[in-house]
């Protein structure tokens, strides 16, 4: 390549600012803090709101972890892997507690995250009242006056039609007691991975130029009901055809020799350190 | 050992990439930058005007790269433009002092400079040449051998162009038909270096329907004028050609003679009029006429053209119509995050659909229940 970039690809400006936002979005926590998202060089939707912080945030030392619904081997995984080593002399790891910083798409990893490292979500929609409200202008004030009747709702309305509330992943939380946030579309199952955690957690929406973040020691509160509390996807009788794990988010597949269906855990650098020590499925 | 979904992601891209390049070197021929900037002008104006950089040989360079997707060429551009330095801010550019090579009006028969018609498409007849498809170097040279000729002959007997031409619609400003032009060199926001706000910055709106993808723009300038929109305009004047770019000495900035010329750029300045009715409360029952703005870089007339209608449709806001809404319109005219946003529908989301299929298998379990309880009771 003739053209040769700065290190971590951006300006030394241009990461300033996006850890300004950064910092506001840590100090007013769930608030989503606008920034001049940068055109990158790889598409819009496929992560740039959350390569964006990484870049802005990567210095030496600085060991880098990419999953992409769960996976380290994940196609867009590998390629933003790819595209920071490539900017960066940063190692990368599959290894989630080696990390320093874990960006990912989609998923918490299984491991709970330590006080010294950085979960960084990519985030295709940050509005979670979007659903209900397009516009923009009249979100933002909905937040600033904090009416989030909306947001209750839509999750009430789920429960008179099927007396149960359907959200699948990116369930509403509210943040801190004030902000209702969109966690990024996470399963259920990971939301309160949120709460109370020891670790930073930081969201990038690219697209739509949004920063924001959970800090440590945190409320993080999915939005529910004292008679219909939420509750998370369940895989119950259900475990890892390869470690034999429960209690961890599993991913369905389908046997392609005998057509029945089996379950394999989806966090796969938790399923192969299990392994690595010895754990199989016993049948 | 069952099959493990979307493993071994580094090794499949790199034999994606080299199918790819393969691909493109099958079957390209050896053309370099020039060749695709001579061949296919209209088409690096519409990449560089949507990537926001002036940049022929890196736009023919991305069309190459891009095996010619204009989506793709404008991305690239666009993801190299944001790694580049902006040290200086140009002068304000005069259009009216525009180099024109096209000027055309329709609210007039005649203006005062003249219509230029110009070299234009639009009195052209949509036959396929058939003659082009041998057209080799020998060809080419005795045609353009045989037009450089003519024109040189034409050129003796038109009169010097003025440098100035004067704006059609300044005539309708004399009446008091026409608001006047207020004189606001404030500095612009840079929608490249500011997230969007709303009510967005005029400089800002017309940034990003300028930059904005050259079919989308079209597309909704259309539905405005159509029947989704409050409005049917005037093309008060067209005017296209080369206008200069000066910059100010950085540290002693002197006057307009002091600076330093850099060049020119291919704009499209389009000025539509628009009827209006005065005020709706009847305080002011005259007619008077609105202006809608539009300027594009390169030969994009109809994209200009359809600018000024939703800058106008902008200005108006008429909550009936999504072609007034600042919205829509503006989050969605941008073709890197259109075709990014649609096109990570690709990417796996196996996660997020088994927590939707957890719920929905829930809803199903629940209403299985249900009628088992209401079928015992029937019983």
């Amino acid at each position: 390549m003739r053209q040769r970039y700065n290190y971590a690809f951006f300006d030394e400006a241009s990461k300033r600012e996006i850890r300004r936002a950064i910092v506001k979005g840590v100090s007013i926590p769930g608030y989503q803090v606008p920034f001049a998202s940068r055109e990158m060089p790889i598409g819009r939707g496929w992560g740039t709101g959350g390569l964006q912080v990484t870049l802005s945030l990567i210095g030496r030392g600085d060991v880098l972890k990419v999953i992409d619904q769960g996976s380290d081997d994940s196609v867009n995984a590998v390629n933003i892997k790819k595209l920071v080593a490539a900017t960066t002399d940063v190692q990368t790891t599959d290894a989630t507690e080696k990390a320093t910083i874990v960006q990912s798409r989609h998923r918490i990893p299984e491991r709970p995250l330590r006080a010294d490292q950085v979960l960084v979500l990519q985030v295709p929609t940050p509005e979670p009242l979007r659903s209900f409200e397009p516009s923009e202008a009249v979100t933002r004030r909905l937040h600033a006056e904090a009416d989030y009747t909306g947001a209750w709702l839509e999750l009430f309305d789920q429960i008179v039609r099927f007396d149960m509330t359907t959200t699948g992943a990116d369930h509403p939380v509210l943040v801190n007691g004030r902000y209702v946030m969109a966690p990024s579309p996470i399963p259920r199952f990971d939301n309160m991975k949120l709460h109370q955690a020891e670790h930073l957690t930081l969201f990038g929406a690219g697209r739509e130029k949004k920063i924001y973040a959970v800090p440590p020691h945190t409320d993080v509160r999915p939005l529910d009901f004292d008679d219909h509390p939420f509750s998370v996807e369940r895989f119950e009788g259900k475990r890892c055809r390869l470690c034999g794990a429960q209690g961890v988010y599993l991913d369905e597949l389908v046997d392609e020799a005998t057509g029945r269906t089996y379950h394999q855990c989806n966090d796969t650098a938790h399923c192969a350190s299990r392994r690595e020590k010895g754990a199989v499925h016993e049948r | 050992m069952g099959y493990v979904a979307v493993r071994g992601g580094g090794k499949a891209i790199e034999a994606s990439l080299a199918l790819l390049e393969h691909e493109r070197v099958r079957s390209s021929a050896p053309w370099g930058t020039e060749d695709i900037e001579g061949t296919f002008p209209e088409l690096i104006d519409q990449v560089m005007g949507e990537a926001s950089l002036y940049a022929p040989r890196l736009a023919a360079l991305a069309l190459k790269q891009a095996q010619g997707s204009p989506d793709e060429a404008v991305f690239l551009l666009r993801a190299f433009r944001s790694t580049l330095e902006r040290p200086y801010v140009s002068r304000p550019i005069d259009t009216g002092r525009m180099r024109a090579q096209r000027r055309v009006s329709a609210a007039f028969k005649d203006v005062p400079g003249g219509q230029l018609l110009g070299a234009t498409r639009d009195y052209s007849h949509r036959l396929l040449e058939f003659d082009l498809e041998t057209e080799g170097p020998k060809e080419l040279a005795a045609k353009r051998a045989a037009y450089e000729r003519r024109f040189a002959e034409a050129a003796r007997e038109v009169p010097e162009q003025p440098t100035e031409l004067p704006r059609v619609l300044d005539y309708l400003r004399a009446e008091g038909l026409v608001p006047p032009r207020v004189q606001d060199d404030t500095a612009p926001v840079d929608a490249t270096m500011a997230p969007l706000s709303f009510p967005a910055p005029r400089s800002v709106r017309l940034q990003t329907l300028a930059r904005g993808m050259t079919q989308a723009v079209e597309a909704l300038g259309y539905a405005a004028i159509r029947g989704f929109g409050s409005s049917h305009p005037t093309v008060g004047e067209l005017r296209a050609g080369r206008a200069a770019v000066a910059v100010d000495h950085p540290v002693s900035p002197g006057g307009e003679e002091d600076a330093y010329y850099l060049g020119s750029v291919p704009l499209t300045e389009v000025e539509s009029v628009f009827a209006s009715e005065g005020e709706a409360d009847g305080t002011d029952a005259r007619m008077t006429f609105e202006v809608g703005y539009g300027l594009v870089m390169g030969r994009a007339e109809t994209k200009a053209i359809a600018m000024s209608v939703l800058d106008h449709c902008l200005e108006h806001g008429d909550a009936r119509f999504p072609t007034e809404d600042e919205e829509f319109v503006l989050y969605h005219v941008d073709g890197v995050e259109a075709t990014g946003f649609i096109s990570h529908l690709k990417l796996p989301h196996y996660v997020t659909f088994q927590s939707k299929l957890a719920s929905a298998r829930a809803t199903a379990a629940a209403r299985d229940e249900g009628e088992e309880v209401r079928d015992a009771a029937a019983l």
